[in-house]
């Protein structure tokens, strides 16, 4: 018996046609095709999808929430990003 | 493939967008399809990357902190959105080098807008207004095209850009009621932006080769004279609220069409200046062309130092 464990690999799922393929989940597999197969059975049972992308997890590289501050923070006082910055009269239309 | 298969292809093919329905990149496309898409995806990035030069120009000029920031981020944005369509671009099968090499090479055209000079402070002002008013005219439409990856983009591109128009009005506002030297500075620029802005929504519908194809595939929704007549009617008003006077002798409100009747467009300069004869074609081409051939041994180093990560890794697992 072989002692080696099938991959993880992240599913992802477009619902339909020019909507973003989501992350659904994940699932065990030999390989990519079997995987496609799987999340198929796993994950569109119920007509969930037009489109399936698989990817190894061991692919992914996240960013770690402990540095969730120096990420991300810095955006927060960027207040100008953003059209209520502006000082509009009230008689403006169309914009 | 028989000719036959092909044709029935495309009637289906047709028929699904007739529909509303989104192409996405694995779907089968005719090569037409493909082509145009490319064309005017890899354009309109273009046209992003090479916006950033007349603005960027005043960065270290702006005349106050806030003004800075505010031009810094919209510059910034405009760097984002090039790359949200050049990737979109790429998957329909084209690199990013082989764009990047018909930008440098002047087979791929950008919008012709970013070919006049940006001379003085208000023109900051004149380019967030008119030429920001004019693009958000011809995009808001795309982020209901039919190709998935534009449209998503669009959608992205559209919402961020919300604030530019804005703080370029809000530039003119100011100018308009500051000293008579300002003021005029903002007539100034709105004399020299007014027609390039025009101009930028297209050809008239008479000249305009591709507008047929292009509503059936929904890359338009209205027809350049109908998005020129929409900007005209929306930004008269707009300048009027802040004492600003359109160059056009025969700018007049029709009572009866419930819309602006406008001078004749000189379109003369209009193909000189997309033919690459504005005065500022060469200057925005060697800029850009520079700023990719001095980059080069930066994006040599990063290859160089992940490459010496990988290998360091491989050798600590071993």
């Amino acid at each position: 018996m072989s002692t080696k464990n099938w991959p993880l690999w992240e599913i992802f799922i477009r619902s339909k046609n020019g909507l973003e393929h989501r992350h659904s989940g994940s699932l065990h597999a030999a390989d990519a095709e079997m995987a496609l197969e799987n999340a198929r059975d796993v994950y569109t049972r119920r007509n969930e999808g037009v489109s399936i992308w698989v990817v190894e997890s061991k692919n992914i590289t996240a960013s770690n929430p402990e540095n969730n501050g120096e990420m991300f923070e810095p955006a927060q006082d960027k207040v100008y990003r953003h059209p209520t910055f502006y000082d509009l009269p009230d008689e403006v239309k169309h914009m | 493939m028989s000719e036959e298969q092909i044709k029935n292809l495309e009637e289906q093919f047709e028929a699904r967008i007739a529909r509303d329905e989104k192409i996405e990149p694995k779907d089968w496309m005719p090569e037409k399809y493909r082509q145009t898409h490319i064309r005017q995806m890899s354009q309109h990035a273009h046209s992003e990357i090479v916006g950033m030069l007349p603005e960027g120009n005043w960065i270290t000029r702006a005349p106050s902190l806030r003004r800075k920031v505010a031009l810094l981020a919209k510059v910034q944005d405009e760097a984002g959105h090039g790359l949200y369509l050049y990737s979109a671009t790429e998957t329909l099968g084209i690199s990013r080098d082989e764009m990047y090499e018909q930008l440098h090479t002047g087979k791929a055209k950008y919008s012709s807008i970013f070919n006049y000079p940006t001379v003085t402070w208000a023109d900051m002002g004149a380019i967030g207004w008119l030429v920001d008013g004019a693009a958000i005219i011809n995009q808001v439409p795309l982020c209901n095209t039919s190709y998935g990856p534009y449209a998503r983009a669009m959608i992205r591109v559209c919402k961020e850009e919300s604030f530019h128009q804005r703080q370029g009005y809000e530039i003119m506002i100011k100018l308009a009621n500051g000293t008579p030297e300002q003021k005029e500075m903002a007539q100034d620029a709105l004399n020299r932006w007014w027609w390039p802005s025009l101009m930028m929504l297209g050809p008239t519908d008479a000249e305009s080769i591709h507008t047929e194809q292009s509503m059936k595939w929904k890359l338009k929704r209205k027809s350049n004279d109908d998005l020129r007549q929409q900007f005209i009617d929306q930004t008269v008003p707009q300048a009027d609220l802040i004492g600003l006077t359109i160059p056009d002798p025969d700018l007049k409100w029709n009572e009866e069409r419930g819309s602006y009747d406008f001078g004749e467009i000189d379109w003369d300069e209009f193909w000189q200046v997309v033919k690459g004869h504005g005065p500022m074609n060469k200057e925005r081409m060697k800029a850009r062309v520079g700023a990719w051939e001095e980059g080069e041994w930066v994006r040599d180093a990063a290859m160089a130092h992940a490459e010496k990560k990988q290998n360091r890794k491989e050798k600590e697992a071993v």
